[in-house]
């Protein structure tokens, strides 16, 4: 299975939407165009690829616009039209608060997680399944076997022991990816976030087969301040090397295309990260402590606010690539709108937190503004950066990267054993909690979080495939200077 | 000896960000399974997303002279199928 989220028709749909919104706000009539989005894609008497009829396509192509237009599905009223919601976005100074929204309509309600028999059950003699339940939920009825919902726990050890496979875990995708239990079913049936669990993991965007979670996209918003002739500055994150094909460079020439006056990377700020990260490990090594955590992962440090506060005082207090970009942005241009290019919604919350960072697009939102444009970053010219990153600063995006670094940058003599959580789930967020509770980590002193397996080129907003996007990342990072001989 | 089938994977930008990334592996891939058959290349924008609203049908590959739309890995390799099964 591929790490990340490789294009398939819920993207498709999603970025095909961006573009035409992108299209239509630049064109001579935003509000209109917006309106007509649903039934351009959907024209009629067309064929009606997904749902029951032309009219429940369109209801739901409607309902992802307001996501792309940056608004809430879940309060926004039917009765309202797309060309309303468009003109109060371009209104809007500051973008929401939680970052994610659920199409309710695109939402199968998916039968509720459990336990289920299927036909296969032979009734067989032996019947492991019931010897095997601790909850008694298992009876033989009809020659076959019962689970009693109100008995059962989910604990699936009767799939494990049935000779027949014939019982299985039926699963709610976004349910089953969601590490922090933060998005279930409501009372009818339809996914809900709850957002004082939520992480912004972007797990549930991914998972979910109907393409039924949304991020807000903040792309009006940008375009709003590019129009108005605002100098517009796009910090790039490591990660973004891979996903388009074409030289770090020449991607810089594309963006200024697009309307942005200058264009930094994120790397540069990383390399301040390991700088900090490095000298604050050694100081509390020195203190005595048995281990710390990294603190880059928009994700992670979600979870330790929300989940694992006991986690806290082992975690680096050393800010990351982004806050120190984005202060060196603000420090050479002052009066600057700053845009964050990000590989995933957790960095949303991050900049929300942060004044220095004013929006941030992903990765899909960059895509398809080049699109709307026609800029081809393969033709594009080479313009160089102003400043020079390392390459363990580049490499930040793979999983690995921001411990190897860090290692990098320490005394020789200093023991660093690092331990890599390649991807948050329930399993690894168990660890934490009990490195936290154990004041120490058998495995290591340095522990790298990541949220996404793979790190950020396996982030939900990512346009390239984690390979191919690996490759070319890696091809970046070996011509790069080290940051030992660039901090010379 | 039969002329190859040429197989033309676009990844100019409109196609890369709607699904070519996806199609990457065709360019390991098919010279493993058909040998000296077919010749497989990654090209820089075929030109085809540009005319009208046609981004939307993007990913495009072309098959010797056969525009796929909207192409897959399964679309592609079944093209090919039918190509070789036609020159026999």
């Amino acid at each position: 299975m591929a790490i990340n989220n490789p294009t398939r028709e819920t993207t498709h749909l999603k970025r095909e939407i961006l573009v035409r919104l992108i299209k239509s706000f630049l064109s001579d009539n935003f509000e209109e165009n917006t309106r007509k989005i649903p039934f351009d894609m959907r024209p009629k008497g067309c064929e009606v690829p997904y749902r029951c009829c032309i009219y429940k396509e369109r209801a739901i192509l409607r309902d992802r616009t307001i996501a792309g237009l940056g608004f809430a599905i879940e309060e926004s009223e039917d009765s309202t039209l797309l060309s309303d919601m468009a003109s109060v976005a371009v209104k809007r100074t500051q973008p929401e608060e939680n970052p994610l929204t659920v199409l309710q309509t695109a939402c199968k309600g998916c039968v509720p997680s459990r336990i289920y028999v299927t036909d296969l059950c032979q009734g067989c003699v032996a019947r492991p399944c019931v010897n095997t339940c601790k909850f008694g939920a298992i009876t033989i009825k009809d020659g076959k076997s019962h689970i009693d919902p109100s008995k059962c726990k989910n604990c699936g050890m009767c799939v494990q022991v049935c000779p027949y496979q014939a019982i299985t875990k039926i699963i709610v995708p976004c349910e089953n990816a969601c590490p922090v239990g933060a998005i279930e079913k409501d009372e009818n049936g339809m996914a809900k976030i709850d957002f004082d669990k939520c992480i912004s993991c972007g797990k549930c965007v991914n998972a979910c087969p109907f393409g039924a979670v949304h991020e807000k996209s903040q792309i009006i918003d940008v375009l709003k301040h590019i129009k108005a002739k605002k100098e517009v500055i796009a910090m790039m994150a490591p990660s973004i090397m891979g996903q388009l094909p074409c030289s770090p460079e020449q991607l810089k020439t594309a963006i200024m295309k697009l309307g942005f006056s200058d264009v930094y990377e994120v790397a540069q700020g990383a390399d301040v990260t390991t700088t900090n990260e490095a000298k604050e490990f050694e100081e509390r090594l020195e203190a005595g402590a048995e281990f710390m955590t990294t603190s880059c992962c928009a994700g992670y440090n979600e979870l330790v606010a929300k989940h694992l506060p006991e986690i806290k005082p082992f975690q680096s207090s050393t800010k990351t690539p982004l806050y120190y970009t984005a202060e060196i942005v603000k420090r050479e241009h002052r009066n600057a709108v700053t845009v964050f290019f990000s590989p995933c919604v957790a960095k949303r919350r991050e900049a929300l937190q942060n004044q220095n960072v004013d929006y941030v697009l992903n990765y899909e939102e960059v895509g398809a503004w080049l699109i709307a444009l026609n800029v081809q970053v393969q033709t594009c010219e080479e313009k160089p950066f102003n400043a020079e990153a390392s390459a363990e600063g580049r490499n930040y995006a793979v999983t690995g990267g921001v411990a190897g670094a860090v290692q990098k940058m320490l005394p020789e003599d200093l023991p660093c054993h690092p331990v890599i959580i390649n991807g948050l789930d329930k399993q690894s967020i168990r660890d934490l909690k009990k490195y936290a509770k154990n004041g120490m980590c058998d495995l290591g002193n340095l522990i790298e979080v990541m949220a996404c397996p793979g790190g950020c080129l396996g982030g939900n907003g990512t346009v390239n495939n984690y390979k191919p996007a690996l490759k070319q990342l890696n091809g970046y990072v070996e011509k790069s200077k080290s940051i030992t001989e660039l901090s010379k | 000896m039969d002329k190859k089938i040429s197989v033309k994977v676009c990844l100019g930008t409109t196609c890369f960000v709607m699904g070519s990334s996806n199609l990457q592996e065709l360019i390991d891939t098919v010279p493993a399974k058909y040998g000296d058959k077919v010749d497989v290349v990654g090209v820089p924008c075929l030109g085809l997303c540009s005319i009208d609203w046609e981004f939307s049908k993007a990913p495009y590959v072309k098959v010797d002279d056969d525009v796929i739309k909207e192409a897959t890995v399964d679309k592609v390799l079944k093209a090919i199928d039918e190509k070789l099964a036609n020159k026999k």
